[in-house]
């Protein structure tokens, strides 16, 4: 449990995502089986103890504890588990290791469960009761993504991560066949007939240099939804929603899910399509980051999903056929499926680049980002291959407004006022924040910023910094859309930095009925 | 008939007064007798006519004020040496903060005080450990006045920075740390753990270093990181004072990891907040159980509670059966940890 808990602590307060893969690394490539693979599936969230909640351990706190200086410890820390666990009475140097902790909770009868909490607490110091509080409880979030444990893997068995999400799905903790392979002492685990991830295959952003260079004859174009890329999973025994992070998101979309009686890997955009209308990016928000859908949010939110590639086809796996060859299998196993709340992404026919480029500016009245281009011959391959699928984004949508608050970055920007909260006008002469961004200026023009910033702070929130309303900056964004949970009402889609305006008074930044104008109506 | 300390050693608006020696304890303005604590500059204020404290205390005092500043007089007292201050008898032990830190023991008629400043169990290769002494009314800091302090062993703590060093050769190890007292007694601490390459210096640090090193307390191989290249930092191990670190100054750090040495790291909104990767949890002050088993040992039928979380510590005397109440003084607690 030390090492469990000493890695917790640091993900938590890693900043960079280079840091974090080096951490888990280090962590799964030192700790034994099957140690690492609990670990792992406490990061994956694979791990349940219906015996085990806040309730409990705060009636055990309560047992051995002041209850007035539980009360003002708990209002100086502010968290329930941290505090239990820092303020428990006794102090150990034994804690279980975690698979003694895992093991203990399967086997133990729930009337047993809190008395062995109360040993292993007994037996720990503060970090591995935090630890062991926070994977009882279920409320890990330790700033380590699965994704980033799956990228650590990889490095450790110098394998590609593709190939780890290849098997992924397959696997169950403690995942002790995956460890086996990786330090090259079996065989890849594979999967069989599980419903598992395929790693998805994503397009390089078309740069204007990229635009000459290529051969527009060789390529279908199809539009770039505004949705969130997912992976429909369906085989004779089981259905799965994954997004393009193999996130499994199956329970969120149920009303999709029932469709998927056929067997089938579909990759597509999953979206709100309202009447055969696709709505805003926003709408689809509605939908995301939750455990489940109440049937009045499925009403108020139906979504659909806009298909534009096919993996598997009844078992056969159809990655190596080239884009036309898929294309053709897609369409001819739709017409003859006909799943509901699917569509087809309709193909564009152009007959020259300058007919693509209007096509890509006149995107926004779609809701679309812009256009995918797709090489004709492209088999569907893991990951980013050079010259095969292409993103040409719209041009962006620009703003002037104004700097209201900063706050330093991370890493190697850590010393500098590196992330801004941008304002404009209301009609009563009151700035409104409507973006924040963190990029597109230069180091030069960070430096210029960072020391303005420093020159002409008002009023200090913790990290934060509120500076002056005069410093004015041209914004891009890829659009405007109503948004209910910001002040102003209205929320940027993909806001940079485009340029500093110190040329402009403050005064003379966007309004906000500006922005409004550029909400695309319904 | 033996006199109540309540009767003789009053909170007023300058600090805490001793009326029958006529001086004042680390005295928030400028008063003609003070008896200093320790050199943390919230104990220890320029301009008082008469100082008394230990030697290493009236070094430090002069080294971060200047001789003009320090005092009229400084009169140096060793630890344990009893000295008469008008009826009182004032004798200085170590309290285990920093080096040079003392305990005010005050005996007067009978009655004895003792007045913590601060203070740490813990051991601390750069000063003399903490020495309880048996007295009827005891004042105590509670800077961690709270049961959710408790530090862990220091030594561990160091070795998770010694880890990440391994881990993360390329990267410069900055740890923010305050410049008298902790900085020392991290660097003699990682001398202890072995290692023994160069430590860089924030300026701030280098000075007080330096005295220290003059005391007799070796702190092996330092150097400035000032003036250092950038591709020398490269996997150093630096110490600065934190609020350097997010500064310009910090940019000469290569992809920093920064740490940050404090009790209050504990805490891990606290060490969020701070912007730290690597919190090690290493005070200066007595923890929880630190407080409460000083005041145990000292014997005390009642306990005054100056600065910090006094009210969680005035509640746990009382289900110890031992009389306590807040001694509102203030301006302490400003600088550091």
């Amino acid at each position: 449990m030390k090492a469990f808990a000493e890695l917790l602590e640091r993900l938590l307060f890693a900043p960079g995502r280079n840091t974090k893969i080096a951490l888990l690394r280090a962590y799964f490539a030192s700790r034994p089986d099957p140690e690492r693979g609990y670990a792992l599936a406490a990061i994956a969230g694979a791990l349940d103890f219906p015996g085990a909640k806040a309730a409990t351990l705060k009636a055990l706190a309560a047992a051995r504890m002041d209850a007035e200086l539980f009360a003002l410890s708990y209002d100086f820390v502010g968290d329930l588990a941290e505090t239990i666990a820092l303020i428990w009475p006794a102090h150990g140097d034994t804690p279980p290791a975690l698979p003694e902790v895992i093991e203990g909770l399967r086997t133990a009868n729930r009337a047993e469960i809190p008395a062995l909490i109360e040993s292993w607490l007994d037996r720990s110091d503060a970090s591995a009761r935090f630890a062991l509080i926070k994977l009882l409880t279920g409320g890990l979030r330790v700033g380590a993504s699965l994704r980033l444990a799956k990228l650590a893997l990889a490095e450790m068995g110098l394998v590609d991560v593709n190939q780890i999400e290849e098997v992924w799905h397959g696997l169950n903790p403690p995942y002790t066949s995956l460890f086996s392979w990786l330090e090259g002492k079996s065989a890849r685990p594979e999967p069989g007939e599980a419903p598992v991830f395929r790693p998805v295959m994503l397009a390089h952003p078309m740069e204007p240099g990229d635009v000459a260079r290529t051969d527009w004859r060789a390529f279908r174009a199809e539009q770039k939804f505004d949705g969130i890329r997912v992976q429909i999973v369906a085989t004779a025994q089981e259905r799965r929603l994954y997004t393009r992070n193999a996130e499994d998101i199956s329970h969120a979309f149920q009303e999709v899910l029932e469709q998927l009686t056929f067997d089938a890997v579909l990759d597509g955009e999953l979206l709100v399509i309202r009447d055969g209308v696709i709505a805003p990016f926003t709408d689809l928000q509605q939908r995301l980051n939750r455990k489940t859908a109440s049937a009045k949010l499925q009403r108020e939110f139906p979504v659909g999903i806009m298909l534009y590639d096919m993996l598997f086809e009844a078992g056969e796996d159809i990655r190596p056929l080239s884009f036309d060859a898929r294309r053709t299998r897609l369409e001819g196993w739709f017409a003859k499926t006909k799943p509901e709340r699917m569509q087809l992404s309709p193909l564009i026919p152009f007959s020259s680049i300058d007919e693509l480029a209007s096509l890509r500016e006149a995107a926004r009245t779609v809701q679309s980002e812009g256009l995918m281009l797709k090489h004709c011959e492209a088999p569907y391959v893991a990951g980013r291959p050079k010259g095969m699928w292409w993103k040409w984004k719209r041009e962006p949508l620009s703003l002037d407004a104004v700097l209201m608050y900063a706050q330093r970055g991370h890493g190697k920007r850590s010393s500098f006022y590196s992330d801004y909260t941008f304002g404009v006008w209301t009609a009563d002469g009151e700035l409104v924040p409507v973006a924040k961004a963190y990029s597109g200026y230069t180091d030069e023009e960070l430096n210029f910023i960072d020391k303005w910033i420093r020159a002409h702070t008002i009023n200090r929130f913790g990290p934060v910094r509120e500076v002056e309303k005069t410093l004015v900056f041209e914004l891009g964004f890829d659009s405007a859309q109503l948004s209910t949970r910001h002040k102003s009402g209205v929320a940027l889609r993909f806001p940079r930095v485009l340029r500093l305006r110190t040329d402009k008074p403050a005064s003379e930044a966007n309004r906000l009925e500006d922005v409004r104008r550029l909400i695309p109506l319904e | 008939m033996v006199p109540h300390p309540e009767n003789w050693l009053n909170p007023t608006p300058s600090g805490l007064y001793c009326r029958p020696g006529d001086f004042y304890i680390d005295p928030v303005r400028v008063v003609p007798r003070a008896v200093i604590t320790h050199g943390h500059s919230d104990h220890a204020r320029p301009g008082h006519e008469h100082v008394l404290a230990t030697p290493e205390t009236l070094a430090i005092m002069r080294a971060r004020m200047g001789e003009e500043r320090a005092g009229k007089i400084l009169q140096p007292a060793v630890y344990h040496q009893p000295i008469k201050v008008n009826d009182v008898t004032v004798r200085l032990v170590p309290a285990g903060h920093v080096l040079g830190s003392a305990q005010i023991v005050l005996d007067y008629k009978g009655s004895r005080a003792v007045i913590s400043g601060d203070y740490k169990r813990q051991a601390d290769p750069t000063c003399a450990p903490f020495e309880p002494v048996r007295c009827d009314v005891f004042i105590t800091e509670a800077t961690f006045g709270l049961p959710v302090f408790r530090h862990p062993d220091p030594a561990e703590e160091l070795r998770k920075l010694l880890r990440s060093h391994a881990l993360f050769p390329e990267r410069t190890h900055v740890v923010g740390a305050y410049s008298l007292g902790k900085s020392q007694r991290l660097i003699a601490s990682l001398r202890q753990l072995g290692y023994d390459a160069p430590i860089y210096l924030h300026g701030a640090h280098a000075n007080l270093c330096a005295l220290y090193q003059s005391l007799g307390i070796d702190l092996g191989d330092l150097r400035p990181a000032t003036v250092a290249q950038k591709a020398q930092l490269k996997g150093a191990m630096v110490l600065a004072p934190p609020s350097a670190i997010g500064e310009r100054w910090g940019r000469r750090l290569e992809d920093p990891v920064v740490a940050q040495a404090s009790g209050w790291m504990r805490i891990r909104q606290r060490a969020k907040a701070a912007g730290v990767e690597l919190p090690l949890i290493i005070s200066d002050h007595a923890d929880w159980d630190g407080l409460l088993a000083t005041i145990k040992e000292t014997q005390a039928s009642e306990v005054w509670v100056t600065h910090g979380a006094e009210e969680a510590l005035i509640r746990a005397c009382g289900l110890l059966q031992i009389r306590a109440r807040a001694l509102s003084l203030i301006g302490y607690g400003e600088e550091e940890e």
